[in-house]
């Protein structure tokens, strides 16, 4: 095959030269496509950040700069008719630790057990857990109404949102879990386990899920990530979580700052918390090595 | 596989005598019973009250309702920004994911814009709405657009914000699979990059394409935190009038109607993602 699209290839040995500064102009195109790209995208990207920081920055006078609105997150009340701001910066992160717990509580061993004992379940595990993608938040929240009324009798805080919020996230944290579990040989682990005289349960806790961390570590951060930026079923079912009270707050207060530092505020948290996991990562990965 | 769960139940008999005929589907049945509570009932009561009427008769009126003009309206909303959003997300997702695949693989960049794509995908809501605001809205730091409310364009601007990343984050995968060799073979054969993409590369990744803008319609239609807190007065789309007849004072009486939206939403999804899959699996023929 080499052979003859070389021989068929020799008569044109003068113009063969080209394709190599074809190939160069070729290059210099793209990198030029690339960087236009880039830039555009990335201001795109960046643009809307900034002006919100900025923003938050603003003084009294146009033009001005105050760090008030970052100093009102932890005072901001506006009295009409809305908690504080901070109890609700407070339910929030309360709810992102109650979901993240519960999440991992009810899929991990689920998710584990099915793996090593029950793998016909399998499929339908994936597909329910799946499934949230594919019903809207607006469609569940229709459903749930009946549901959280008797959820309303037992307790009124919006803590109670938990028990939705894990639905919510089940499919980004599902696939964190699967990709950690299927990094691994979970079968031949737990029968060496087991061929030592292992529990059940010690198989699960000390053997397949100290090998998942990073896939548990993602599902925390994605779990979290959502909590914190959930609005939908909180505001029709008139619970206030954070989202709830910076829109009501820019209802009655457009353009107030606070709401601006807050968002910006909520966002580094949510950089920072990914930060740090996935330097987490990369840290154990380095001592595995 | 299954002889090694014939010899495990094979010899457990000796040892488990204390605690016979426990099935190990038992294990999983906390799991699967909240999944039912929270995610199957909601939805069963969504689908049987739409054929219910406020006094709880069986009625196919709140489907009827589908049907008229009004509601109509919302429904061609809803498809409108929905059908235009997908297509900016996909088509500058497609633009972008190719200027990250021709570069380094190792690079800053595709790390730095892959990373971002991952957290500003998810990055939907209420803050997105003000992130825009501030930057285009009527006291924009950037430019006070006339166009800032109007619907779909103003909309479909701030939702490009997560639909972009999220077309990123699902076509990568499919331009990284195109091997250099196809472009090196076609080359060779003489064809030119227009002959390239139109007969080689295009045909590859239209499966991809195609599944991942179906996948932004969907994200799309089910959206609704940014474009209420983008404006809250006008409804445009089903999730918006969703919640006006939820949340309005004579709330009660429209419940069924709520339902019935939400029927309409759930077939609509339904519909949309499966083809999202099935485009998937055409996909996966060649790009694995």
């Amino acid at each position: 095959m080499a052979a003859i699209t070389s021989v068929g290839e020799t008569p044109l040995e003068g113009p063969a030269k080209r394709p190599v500064g074809m190939q160069a102009r070729r290059r210099r195109r793209l990198n030029l496509f690339r960087y236009v790209v880039f830039t555009v995208f990335g201001l795109f990207f960046v643009l809307p950040l900034l002006a919100m920081a900025r923003w938050s920055l603003e003084g009294v006078k146009v033009g001005s700069w105050s760090v008030t609105a970052w100093r009102q997150i932890a005072s901001y009340n506006s009295n009409e008719g809305i908690p504080p701001l901070i109890s609700t910066v407070e339910i929030t992160l309360e709810l992102a630790v109650i979901t993240s717990a519960v999440m991992l509580v009810l899929v991990v061993p689920t998710m584990i057990w099915i793996r090593l004992r029950v793998r016909w379940l399998a499929r339908t595990m994936e597909f329910l857990c799946l499934l949230p993608l594919t019903i809207p938040a607006i469609v569940l929240v229709v459903g749930l109404g009946p549901i959280y009324n008797k959820i309303a009798h037992l307790s009124l805080s919006a803590l109670m949102l938990f028990w939705v919020y894990v639905v919510l996230a089940m499919p980004y944290a599902y696939r964190a879990l699967a990709a950690g579990l299927n990094a691994m040989d979970a079968i031949t682990l737990s029968e060496a386990a087991r061929s030592l005289g292992a529990s059940w349960f010690t198989v699960i806790v000390r053997v397949i899920v100290p090998n998942m961390w990073d896939g548990i570590l993602n599902a925390l951060l994605l779990t979290s990530a959502l909590v914190l930026g959930e609005f939908t079923i909180a505001f029709l079912l008139l619970y206030v979580n954070l989202q709830v009270e910076l829109y009501s707050i820019s209802r009655n207060t457009p353009n107030a700052g606070v709401i601006f530092s807050t968002s910006v505020a909520a966002l580094l948290f949510a950089f920072v918390l990914l930060l740090l996991l996935s330097f987490a990562g990369r840290l154990r990965r380095g001592i595995r090595l | 596989m299954a002889v090694a769960a014939t010899t495990r139940t094979g010899v457990r008999p000796s040892r488990a005598g204390r605690r016979p005929s426990v099935p190990s589907w038992i294990g999983t049945v906390p799991f699967f019973g909240y999944v039912g509570i929270f995610l199957l009932l909601p939805t069963g009561i969504v689908v049987w009250d739409a054929f219910k009427n406020p006094a709880g008769k069986f009625t196919l009126s709140g489907l009827t309702a589908l049907g008229n003009a009004q509601v109509r309206g919302f429904f061609i909303g809803s498809f409108k920004l929905s059908l235009i959003s997908a297509l900016v997300g996909a088509v500058g997702g497609a633009i972008l994911a190719y200027a990250i695949a021709s570069g380094n693989p190792d690079g800053v960049i595709r790390r730095l814009y892959l990373s971002a794509s991952g957290v500003l995908a998810q990055f939907g809501g209420v803050t997105l709405a003000f992130a825009f605001l501030v930057l285009l809205g009527p006291a924009g730091l950037l430019l006070h657009a006339s166009w800032y409310y109007s619907f779909p364009w103003g909309i479909t601007l701030i939702y490009a914000y997560f639909q972009i990343p999220l077309m990123v984050l699902v076509f990568l995968p499919a331009i990284d699979g195109l091997r250099i060799q196809w472009r090196e073979a076609s080359e060779s054969l003489g064809s030119s990059a227009w002959q390239y993409w139109r007969y080689v590369g295009g045909p590859l990744l239209l499966p991809a394409f195609l599944g991942a803008l179906l996948l932004l319609f969907a994200n799309a239609l089910s959206a609704f935190a940014t474009i209420q807190a983008w404006e809250d007065q006008i409804a445009y789309t089903v999730p918006q009038q969703i919640s006006t007849s939820m949340s309005s004072e004579v709330g009660l009486a429209n419940i069924n109607y709520a339902d019935a939206l939400a029927l309409g939403m759930v077939v609509l999804v339904a519909i949309v993602m499966t083809g999202y899959a099935l485009m998937q699996r055409r996909a996966a023929r060649w790009l694995r």
